[in-house]
Parts: structure tokens; C-alpha cells; sequence
């Protein structure tokens, strides 16, 4: 009986215009969220590791009320059951504060291990599973390409640039994966009738016992100063191939000195 | 002028580029002061401004994933009480930083593509949401702990005093728990890196599958060969070359890319690029709203055309 703990994120869609709010956080009420899509390959492999034994896979996410979706999308998706952690007052919480919920949340769990994805498609920084797994006192093999539980130990493949490592650990783990791991199934009808009836718990910082002068924006460790726009791109030159397509590309790459 | 801390990341001893990088923009802050964990040129390190070389050497740090190196740089931290630390934006710079970050109570910006210094304020600049804005940064809480990616400053050699001095840290029990079992290096190309290379030549769906005719025009430039993820999906090129959101974020002089459509996705990793050159044969490509230069046309009699033209002209 494997309990894995899948932390997701409810992410603005990053097909959308997304952009800042006054103070200088990320957009999330004016722009369309969704699931991580990242995250995803987290659910899935988690769903396959189950799936080739006994096991449940609980969904965690720390959100605004809207975050909901990311936790139905992965109850879909077949998902056991979710957690979604609502609080004002972690509005603007930079990775370590969202570490900290994260792991408060995953230690009032029952679990034998805990994915992630990567890194979220917003802030992508890339760092809150390492960060949950050093307040847990956790292994952590990150950057899967691949996947395999045997018994209580995970064994990864990870490709870097350098070389393709084998990486292993045992007892309670944390786990991210990229989306080299494989394609996340899409929700079937009956995964969708289903999850309307799959538990979903609705917890706040005060069920964690942690006090909002842990969290927030206030209390972040890092302050944006300001945002800019990248300024539009000024119209290129369009030529069409008629058999000098080329030429008058290196003629270009020249006048640019890149020849 | 106190000390700045710079992770040094070095393969088989060849330090890399984007670790020269850190040591010319650690001299905006302070002193440089290299930290190496196994081996690296020191030679190449105080070329380059180190004035100090902390040299950690224990078989943890390449049997296990990061945690041993966080232990090293975070003692240094709490030692040394460094006015920042840099290390290169790679997943294991990222999550050395973090720990060490969480474990001195500090601030962390990753990503950063410059580092400027104003009356001791250190500010960062990213690229954020595929490339659409720029943020300024700072950190408010500890040491300033900076991830930067490569090709973020020009390495400038400067003379420094490069003292090496060993540092015993002691490994946690508790760090070694993610054993590295198998290390297979890759076979290198023979090309620059992709995310340092000062041109990228890229392919996607339009090659076909033959990424030959790419990998020429490279060559030609002296150019990094890039993918877009349906080239990498379709298990054309190996997913280490691909660019875009999932893959790598590049942002070279000059990025040509031939037969990519420029989906959100690819364009997230390619479109803070200086110089952006598209040969695609549909016109209505969404590639060539970015482009300064774009051909209209069949890449397969474009490129090598275009290859051989190079060829000439350099003689």
C-alpha cells in the first residue's frame, strides 16, 4: 500500500496575457488558471505507480479559492482524493513560506512519498521540492525522466546536459518529474462523474498551526521592485524563397556582421 | 570589500563558462571568492578574479545529489558572512541555493539574466512569463542568495590572488540519502553549449525528421543545434537541445529557427533572442511575427543554399 502525496499548483494559463497586479505579485484573479501543466506528469506518474500495485494518491494544493480546479482536474484525472490548503493571508508567499505550508500540510498527512513536477509554469523557479524536502528531512531525487518504485525505494533516471544518472533513495522520499516521464492522460467521462464524489478537504493556516507572519508577501525574503514589458518587436523583413532564399538570408546575416 | 561567494561548476576539471560569468559579476559586489567542490583549473579561477579558492573534497559530493554541497556552502555562509553567493542557474546550482538559502534564513532569486549594484543594493533582472517582461528584484532577508543564467555578462579576465585554502566541512549523515548509482557522461557534440552559445541554429516539425541539413548551417556559423518540442516528441533529437518552456531558455546573439512554428511553448525559450531569423515554408507561421528576417520557403533547399553561400564568403 503506497500513499503518494501529489503537491500541484493552480497556475495562469500560459496561453494567456498574464501579467502583474499593483504590487508587483503575479495576476491571478484576471487571468484564466488551470492545473499546472507540469504537474500533470507529476499526477500521472504517481496514478501509474499505484496503478501497478496498492496504493492512493492524495492531491494538495495551497491557492485561492479558484485553486479548487487544479485539485478537480487532478480528482479527474484519478486522483483519489485532494487537500486544498485556502488562507488570505499566504496571498504572495514566496517559495519558502510555500514550502512551509507545503510540508506542514504533507506532515498531517499520512504518506510514503511526495511528488511534484519540475517547477511551476509561473514562477518556475524550480526549487519548492527541494525546499519541502529539506523542512521534512526528506531525500529528494529531482529532475525524473523516469520513474520506478520498488517496495519503499525510487529510483530515478535524470538526463542533464553533462550525463544520464541513475539516482536512488529509500524510506519516505520526495520525488519531482519532468515532462520526459510521458504523456498525462486526459480525464475520461467516468473520471469526471467520478471525482464529483472523491473527498476534498479545505484547510487553513490555523488547521497547520502556523502563524501568518510565517507567509505572505509582507514576509517574503525577496521583493520585486518593478515589471516591464518587453517592448514589441519592430516588423522583420519577410522574403519568399524563389531560389535565392539563402542567398538573401546570408546577405541579412552579413549586414548584421554575424558573417 | 567583503567577500562574495561564487559556486564554481567545472567538468573534469575545465571550468565552465557561465562560472567565469559569476566570478566578472561577483566583482560588481565585492571580492570573489571561488568554492569548489572536487576539481577545478585554479589557474583559470584567480585569471578571473578569484581572490580566495575554497576547495571542499569529500566522495559525497559526486555520490550523492546536493545536499553534501549544501552543507559546504552553508558553512562557508555562516563563516565567511559573504555579502552574497551566485551560483550558475542550473537544476543542481538551484537546489544548492535553495537549501543553503532555507538553512541561513535567506532570500533566493533564481534566473536572473543581470546583477546590478547601487550603494551596496544588489538588483537583479529577470525574464519572466516567456519572456513578455522584466522584473526587478532584490533580496530583503539574509545573505543574497543569486541563481544566474549563463550569458548574463561577458567573462573579463582580471588578475586576483586565487588562494587556495582546503575547507573541512562535515558531510551530514542526513545529506547522504539521494545515492547517484550510475553516471553515464553524454558524448559531446563538438558544438557550443546551447544555453551559452552566441548563435543557435534550431529545427522543428518542418525538417522532417532530418536534422542534417540544420546541423550543416551550424557548423557553418559555429552555432549551437537547438529543437523544438515536436522535434524532441517525435524522437528526432535527444531532449537535452530542446528549447522552450519545458526545455531550455536561450537568448543568444543571433536564433534561426527552420521549420518551428513558434508556438507559446517554443517561443518561451527562445524570444528574448537579439538577432531572431525564421525559414518556414507557411507564410502564416506565428514564428514570423517575431522574426527581423524571415524566408518564406522549403528549408530543405534553403538551408544548404545558404550553408554554401557562408562557406564561400568565409573563404
Amino acid at each position: 500500500m503506497t500513499k503518494i502525496v501529489v503537491a500541484v499548483k493552480y497556475v495562469p494559463d500560459a496561453t494567456a496575457d498574464r501579467t502583474f497586479e499593483a504590487d508587483n505579485t503575479v495576476d491571478r484573479e484576471n487571468v484564466d488558471g488551470l492545473l499546472s501543466e507540469l504537474d500533470e506528469y507529476a499526477v500521472e506518474q504517481a496514478l501509474q505507480v499505484v496503478e501497478a500495485g496498492e496504493g492512493e494518491v492524495t492531491v494538495l494544493t495551497v491557492g485561492p479559492a479558484d485553486a479548487a480546479d487544479a485539485v478537480r482536474k487532478a480528482l479527474q484525472m484519478g486522483a483519489d482524493s485532494g487537500v486544498h490548503v485556502e488562507d488570505d493571508a499566504i496571498a504572495g508567499s514566496d517559495a519558502f513560506a510555500t514550502s512551509l505550508v507545503l510540508a506542514k500540510a504533507i506532515e498531517k498527512l499520512e504518506y510514503d512519498m511526495v511528488f511534484f513536477g519540475m517547477a511551476s509554469t509561473d514562477g518556475s523557479m524550480g526549487v519548492v521540492p527541494t525546499l519541502v524536502a529539506e523542512r521534512l528531512g526528506l531525500p529528494a531525487v529531482t529532475y525524473a525522466s523516469e520513474v520506478s518504485v520498488d517496495g519503499d525505494t525510487v529510483t530515478i533516471r535524470r538526463d542533464s546536459d553533462a550525463a544520464t544518472q541513475e539516482i536512488e533513495a529509500s524510506g519516505k522520499v520526495v520525488v519531482s518529474v519532468t515532462d520526459q516521464t510521458g504523456e498525462a492522460r486526459y480525464p475520461s467521462f467516468k473520471g469526471i462523474m467520478a471525482a464529483k464524489k472523491k473527498p476534498v478537504e479545505e484547510w487553513t493556516l490555523a488547521d497547520l498551526g502556523i502563524d501568518a507572519s510565517e507567509v505572505g508577501l509582507d514576509n517574503a525574503w525577496t521583493k520585486v521592485e518593478s515589471y516591464t514589458p518587453r517592448p514589441p518587436r519592430t516588423a522583420g523583413e519577410i522574403v519568399t524563397d524563389e531560389g535565392d532564399g539563402g542567398t538573401k538570408l546570408v546577405e541579412f546575416l552579413a549586414s548584421k556582421k554575424f558573417v | 570589500m567583503s567577500e562574495v561567494l561564487v559556486l564554481i561548476d567545472a567538468l573534469e576539471g575545465k571550468v565552465t563558462k557561465p562560472s567565469l560569468e559569476l566570478l566578472t559579476i561577483a566583482r560588481r559586489i565585492g571580492e570573489p571568492s571561488a568554492v569548489v567542490f572536487g576539481d577545478a583549473d585554479t589557474g583559470v579561477l584567480s585569471e578571473y578574479g578569484a581572490e580566495k579558492i575554497y576547495t571542499f573534497d569529500d566522495a559525497a559530493y559526486s555520490e550523492f545529489l546536493v545536499a553534501p554541497k549544501a552543507d559546504g556552502v552553508t558553512q562557508l555562509v555562516k563563516d565567511k558572512n559573504p555579502a552574497a553567493v551566485l551560483v550558475p542557474s542550473t537544476t543542481e546550482g538551484k537546489e544548492v541555493a535553495a537549501r543553503v538559502a532555507l538553512r541561513t534564513e535567506s532570500g533566493l532569486i533564481t534566473d536572473a539574466v543581470d546583477v546590478t549594484v547601487d550603494g551596496g543594493t544588489i538588483t537583479t533582472t529577470q525574464s519572466v512569463f516567456a519572456g513578455n517582461f522584466t522584473v526587478a528584484a532584490q533580496v530583503t532577508k539574509g545573505t543574497p542568495i543569486i541563481a544566474v543564467k549563463p550569458n548574463s555578462a561577458a567573462p573579463e579576465q582580471a588578475a586576483g590572488a586565487g588562494a587556495v585554502e582546503a575547507v573541512s566541512a562535515e558531510v551530514a549523515e542526513s545529506s547522504k540519502t539521494a545515492k547517484i548509482t550510475s553516471n553515464k557522461p553524454k558524448e559531446t557534440s563538438g558544438r557550443p553549449e546551447l544555453t551559452e552559445a552566441a548563435i543557435v541554429v534550431s529545427g522543428g516539425r518542418g525538417t522532417g525528421g532530418d536534422f542534417s541539413d540544420v546541423e550543416a548551417l551550424a557548423d557553418a556559423l559555429g552555432a549551437a543545434v537547438g529543437a523544438s518540442r515536436a522535434a524532441v516528441d517525435s524522437g528526432w533529437y535527444p531532449h537535452t537541445f530542446q528549447v522552450g518552456q519545458t526545455g531550455k531558455t536561450v537568448s543568444p546573439q543571433l536564433y534561426i529557427a527552420n521549420g518551428i512554428s513558434g508556438a507559446i511553448q517554443h517561443r518561451a525559450g527562445m524570444q528574448t533572442s537579439k538577432t531572431i531569423v525564421a525559414v518556414n515554408k507557411d507564410e502564416e507561421a506565428p514564428i514570423f511575427e517575431l522574426v527581423d528576417f524571415g524566408v518564406v520557403g522549403d528549408l530543405k533547399q534553403v538551408l544548404p543554399q545558404a550553408t554554401e553561400e557562408i562557406k564561400k564568403r568565409k573563404g
